[in-house]
Parts: C-alpha cells; sequence; structure tokens
C-alpha cells in the first residue's frame, strides 16, 4: 500500500505543463502538498465531477497533457464518466484514482472498493487502452512516465493507505483558481 | 438561416447557427427525441466535438473542463436532466463558469406520460435556484432571437443561461403503440 502523500508527490515531480484536476477532499490536499502550481484546478466540491471536467480539458487541449486525480468516493459517484473516457478515448487523459477504500472526509467509512469494486477492472470493460492497479512505490516512476507519454484513456488506481494525513488547503475562491489556470495555460 | 415555410420543424437549425456563430467547438448530451435535429448537425460538423453522455450530470464537469482549456461547450437536454445536474451546478456557479443549456420541456402542455410531471413543472424554478437565468421559448419563430441572446449572455457574461423550449413548440411525444 502507498504512503498518499509520498505518491503524489513523485507523481508531479517535473511535471513540465501537466494540467491536473484533483478531486474534493483529499486529492485536492495531496496535490497541494506536492506543491501549488497555477495549473492545479482544485476542487472542493462537484463530488463525481473530476473525471469529466478532465475530459472537457484534455478534449479541448489535445496538445496539453491531463491528469485526473479523484479520490475512490469521487470515482465511485462518477462511475459513468468511465464510459463516457471510453466513448471519446482521448490519447491525453489520464486517471489516477487515489484508493484509500474509505471516506476520509466523513470518518472514515469504508467505500465500496473496500468491498471489492475494482476500478481498473471497470475502466477496461470500458474501453480505457490501459488500466491497472499499484501497490508499491516503486512503481510511481512508470505511472509518472504514462501521465506524460502513455496513450490513453489510462486509468490507475493507486492503493493507498487509509491514513489520517495533515490538510493542505490550497486556494478555495472558485473563480480564483479558474482564472489563474486559464491564465497560467495561455501563458505557456 | 433557415426557410420560414418550414420553421415549425426546422427551429433547431436557427439554435445550430448560434452555435457556429459564437464558436462552439463541445456539445454535451443524453440522446433526445426533441433535440434530435440538433443533434445530427452537431454530429455532422467536424468542428464540433459531439460527447454523449451517460447522465447530464457529466455535462456540467464537461462545460467546465472546455472553458478551462478555452473552448465553448453548450448542454442540450430534457428538463429530467435538470434535475440529474443540480449539485454539479454549483461548480458553474462557484468558479464563474460559462453554459448554455438548451432544454427541452416534458410534463407540461400535452404530456402523455405523467412520471414526467413532477420535474417538468419545477424545471425553471430548479434551474433559477441553481443560479441560471432562464429564457422560455413558446413558439418558433421566436427561437433564433432568444437562443442568440442567450448565447451572447453566457459567454459574454461567464454566465449559467438556459434556453427552456417548451412542450408546445416541440410538439407532444408521439405514441404511436
Amino acid at each position: 500500500m502507498l504512503d498518499r502523500r509520498e505518491f503524489v508527490q513523485q507523481l508531479l515531480i517535473d511535471r513540465g505543463d501537466l494540467l491536473a484536476v484533483p478531486g474534493l477532499g483529499s486529492a485536492t490536499y495531496d496535490v497541494a502538498a506536492a506543491g501549488d502550481h497555477p495549473l492545479n484546478f482544485y476542487l472542493w466540491g462537484a463530488m463525481g465531477g473530476t473525471a469529466m471536467i478532465a475530459l472537457g480539458l484534455a478534449l479541448a487541449r489535445p496538445d496539453r497533457r491531463v491528469v485526473a486525480i479523484p479520490g475512490d468516493g469521487d470515482m465511485l459517484m462518477g462511475l459513468g464518466s468511465l464510459a463516457t473516457i471510453g466513448v471519446k478515448q482521448p490519447k491525453n487523459l489520464v486517471v489516477v484514482v487515489l484508493d484509500n477504500a474509505r471516506y476520509g472526509e466523513t470518518g472514515m467509512q469504508p467505500s465500496h472498493t473496500d468491498a471489492g469494486v475494482d476500478f481498473a477492472a471497470l475502466a477496461l470493460a470500458c474501453h480505457f487502452r490501459q488500466a491497472r492497479t499499484i501497490t508499491h512505490i516503486e512503481e510511481a516512476t512508470e505511472v509518472r512516465k504514462l501521465l506524460h507519454a502513455g496513450e490513453g484513456p489510462i486509468l490507475i488506481n493507486a492503493k493507498i493507505k487509509p491514513d489520517d494525513v495533515p490538510r493542505v488547503l490550497p486556494l478555495r475562491d472558485g473563480h480564483a483558481i479558474k482564472q489563474r489556470f486559464i491564465a497560467a495555460l495561455n501563458d505557456a | 438561416m433557415h426557410n420560414p415555410a418550414d420553421i415549425a420543424t426546422s427551429w433547431p437549425d436557427a439554435i445550430y447557427a448560434h452555435f457556429r456563430r459564437v464558436g462552439v467547438r463541445q456539445v454535451g448530451y443524453v440522446p433526445d427525441a426533441g433535440h434530435s435535429r440538433l443533434i445530427a448537425l452537431c454530429q455532422k460538423d467536424p468542428q464540433i466535438i459531439n460527447v454523449v453522455l451517460t447522465t447530464e450530470e457529466e455535462g456540467v464537469g464537461l462545460v467546465a473542463g472546455a472553458a478551462l482549456g478555452g473552448q465553448r461547450a453548450a448542454l442540450l437536454m430534457q428538463s429530467s436532466g435538470v434535475g440529474n445536474c443540480v449539485n454539479m451546478f454549483s461548480l458553474l456557479r462557484n468558479c464563474g463558469f460559462p453554459c448554455i443549456a438548451l432544454v427541452t420541456m416534458r410534463g407540461e402542455f400535452g404530456e402523455f406520460n405523467p412520471w414526467q410531471v413532477p420535474m417538468g413543472v419545477i424545471t425553471e424554478e430548479v434551474l433559477r435556484l441553481c443560479g441560471f437565468l432562464t429564457y422560455r421559448v413558446e413558439s418558433a419563430d421566436a427561437v433564433d432571437e432568444i437562443v442568440g441572446a442567450g448565447c451572447d449572455m453566457a459567454f459574454n457574461g461567464n454566465l449559467a443561461v438556459a434556453i427552456l423550449l417548451s412542450q408546445r413548440l416541440i410538439g407532444p411525444k408521439q405514441w404511436t403503440r
């Protein structure tokens, strides 16, 4: 099982012009903890929408790499979006689910993945080009390569330890997060 | 734009013309009979990315992502789909994303199926509560003007605008069997 902070940190090393959409709750805190960046579109709500926001972005900017980073609860709420992504086949999109099999924000109640629901199998059934589950930090380097060069759509189910880690709170004003992101994207 | 003689059926062409005029590049929808002509036009257009959704709620995320990437996007849905989007609409309001939603109304004029009525009668109010400006279209000859104004308000002002296409305009669902 992965340490969530260490894994996300390694995922975003030398990120270049990668566009990142972390889902509400711990995923947003993990991405912020790895280093604030204007090309992070932090979500504080819109549960279930993370992968779809990333899809709209990936379709609009086929010249750029896009990663969605939902937690397992967020991904479960938007399972249909895996099918929608599978239909559109965006080559530049990777979904990395941070799966601790828990609802961390509400008191660590078990999620469906705790009972064996398998995102990698779901993604393959939805015609993702590649999907797999990882449990060891040594695999982070390979996942990072996929973020930057793998042919999407790809889903990585990252099994993380259900630790309660300190919150790292980034920008919370939605207009500011959006404007900063758009400005940085137009700047590049 | 379109022949006034057959405007009763060709009004979706006016919506499509506004999509072209304002540069809509992504369109998200769940298949819908009322929008079938507009969807066919969008599908034939190589400049428009068509995204078929499993639920209208996905379309709200799509619109936000498109805007982050610099593209304009539109949502097509039935009134029942509005109910599927409610919490996700907060994304538009929190961040000020532009959104133009074309909503075909069910559960009103001449509706055969009572199961469509509860959502149909609250659709406009729900949209307003969620922060949308709403405009109703009752007749085919008003589509062009109202959709044009709605598109301009959405994209010039980063506003969420919904155009409600009344069931009287679309015609009640035909039950042939």
